[in-house]
């Protein structure tokens, strides 16, 4: 039995939810394959050989999957899967795009979003925006699963020594052409790899007010992130939300800032190590899943705050 | 251009299920139904491309009970032109509602098919790529700008980075997210009109598809709970817990 991991990545670097997701795989099966699809991307094979647990990587380079579109990915991994037990992606939007495409090639009803793994048929997954954890139980002979990355830990980047293998395996469907990408650039770490986040909601008011949580986040090292009002609203860009819809992140610390406490967004972060909330409404909902709630107006605590660590 | 629209009949947003008691599933008693909110969203969609003359019929489709004809009358109400209920008791996976879907797709040979990114009941953000592999359509999923010109459509993504743009080739399939458009509300006279427009009810396995689940629920259960935290009554009290108790921040 094998379990091939479908690694995330830029053509430059691994993601590093790539880790959890061979964890994940680990935790099904001993013999743990990585593909790498993309373009010119023999460097993340290279960095994927050395994912502790790794036993092969499988890279295939080609125009056609440099942009990762779901119609010639999917072919390739449905081509390959022969071989294949498990078939897993981190729930990224590249995971989410892409394997239940796979999924149904295969004929196989996708896991989506494992958050424990109790056999090698048995997962559970978070519904309903978490308000709930099912557990259920796959008959398909083949699995495919996608892997909620909080949930599994990271394996070690190094350690491994795994066999690049280079396929020659190009699907190009010739139904979707990529245009362009606006990628934001940050030197703060990314929101699914923060230790500690520092989110902004309707409460900031203005796109420009954000910038009393970037000196804290400065000190802190943190990343920024915002309820979808925040982001509906036009204060930052879309990749800020956390939530049941935006990114799902469990840090060591996650302070809230005029975020009320929605269902939706505890979805994405209730799993923090500590929680934080500030938030002028002493009712808000957020304080319920609160370590620690400090009732104030955020424009007088904020300040305060960045001056004083 | 005739637009496809699936959707889907969800507990209300607001609501905060919890698992029945013997654990068997989530209770689903007396809580409120409403039609998923990216599902709303499709719908809007469909019909602003309509409005603005670039799609000439809606079709709304739900795979379910009986009951879901409520939220197809809400679609219709919206603005779609007729609807369409394939009947069925089964609590198909998005695997069989894709292949059902893909019967509908077969007989009404629609140009553009957009429905939700994800329902918010099972979060699975399955149907529409799966819908895509049975089809082999393209697709682009996560939309949050769509833009129609002839034959030619271009798609704004968002992806965990940020953006993205693909041309993609007719017949496609978009997922909407969010920010794709506010839907509007239903006036009453249009709901009265909608009262009039064709719903064509068809039994499920009339299609002859093979829906039957490949995933068994086990049980649903509650979320481990955060304890209770603190209200700390000063930035000053914040930080001594951060950096003394939680040792979270030096
Ligand atoms: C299908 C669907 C999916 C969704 N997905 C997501 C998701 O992924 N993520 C998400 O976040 N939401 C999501 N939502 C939206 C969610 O329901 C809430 O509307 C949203 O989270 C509210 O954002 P908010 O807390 O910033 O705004 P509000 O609820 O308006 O709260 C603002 C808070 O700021 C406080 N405040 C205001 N001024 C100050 C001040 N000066 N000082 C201190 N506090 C102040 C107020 O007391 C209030 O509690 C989704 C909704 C739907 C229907």
């Amino acid at each position: 039995m094998t379990a091939l991991v479908v690694a995330e990545h830029n053509n430059q670097e691994l993601k590093p939810v790539t880790l959890n997701t061979v964890t994940a795989a680990l935790g099904l099966d001993q013999d743990v394959h990585i593909l790498i699809a993309g373009n010119a991307c023999s460097a993340v094979a290279e960095e994927a050989a050395k994912v502790s647990g790794a036993a092969k990587v499988l890279l295939v380079e080609s125009g056609a999957y440099e942009n990762f579109l779901a119609e010639n990915i999917a072919t390739l991994v449905s081509n390959i899967s022969g071989d294949y037990d498990f078939i897993l992606a981190p729930t990224t939007t590249n995971g989410k795009n892409v394997m239940p495409r796979v999924a149904a090639l295969q004929d196989v009803s996708q896991i989506s979003d494992i958050s424990a793994i109790e056999s090698s048929d048995t997962f559970q997954r978070p519904i309903y925006a978490g308000n709930c954890i099912a557990t259920v139980k796959s008959s398909d002979s083949k699995k495919i699963i996608t892997v909620r990355n909080t949930a599994f830990d990271a394996a070690d980047a190094t350690g491994g020594s795994a066999e690049i293998i280079t396929l020659e395996e190009i699907n190009d469907a010739g139904i979707s052409k990529f245009v362009k990408e606006e990628i934001a650039e940050s030197d703060r770490p990314e929101l699914t790899a923060a230790d500690v986040i520092i989110s902004g909601g309707r409460g900031m008011q203005n796109g420009d007010n954000f910038s009393i949580l970037e000196g804290i986040a400065d000190k802190l090292g943190a990343a920024i992130g915002a309820s979808r009002a925040a982001v509906d609203s036009g204060f930052v860009p879309n990749d800020y939300q956390v939530g049941q819809t935006g990114k799902i992140v469990a840090p060591d610390l996650y302070i809230a800032v005029g975020i009320s406490g929605a269902i939706q967004h505890l979805a994405g972060m209730k799993d923090s190590k500590v929680i934080v909330a500030i938030n002028k409404d002493e009712d808000a909902p957020i304080f319920q899943v609160a370590d620690y709630g400090l009732v104030a107006d955020l424009f007088e605590a904020m300040p305060e705050l960045e001056s004083k660590i | 251009m005739k637009i496809l629209v699936p959707i889907k009949r969800v507990v209300d947003y607001n609501v905060k299920v919890r698992p029945k008691s013997d654990e068997t599933g989530v209770d689903l008693n007396n809580v409120k139904m409403a039609m998923n909110p990216f599902c709303e969203i499709a719908v809007e969609e469909a019909v602003r491309l309509k409005e603005a003359g670039k799609a000439e019929e809606i079709i709304a489709v739900t795979i379910g009970a009986s009951s879901s004809q409520e939220q197809l009358r809400t679609a219709l109400a919206l603005g779609a032109d007729r609807a369409i209920l394939v009947e069925t008791e089964v609590e198909a996976e998005p695997l069989g509602i894709s292949k059902l879907l893909k019967s509908i797709v077969d007989k009404e040979s629609p140009d553009l098919i957009i429905l939700g990114k994800q329902a918010i009941d099972g979060d699975n953000n399955q149907t529409g790529q799966m819908l895509g592999a049975l089809t082999g359509f393209s697709q682009a999923t996560f939309a949050s700008e769509v833009n129609l010109e002839g034959d030619s459509l271009s798609v704004t993504r968002e992806i965990d980075g940020g953006l993205q743009t693909l041309d993609i080739n007719l017949p496609a399939i978009v997922t909407t997210d969010l920010r794709l458009n506010e839907p509007r509300y239903a006036s009453l006279p249009n709901i009265m009109k909608a009262k009039s427009k064709p719903l064509d009810i068809i039994p499920a396995v009339d299609l002859g598809v093979d829906i039957s689940p490949r995933l068994e629920t086990i049980k649903v259960t509650l979320p481990a709970e955060r304890e209770a935290g603190v209200i700390v009554e000063t930035v000053d009290e914040l930080i001594d817990k951060l950096k003394n108790e939680a040792k979270v921040i030096s």
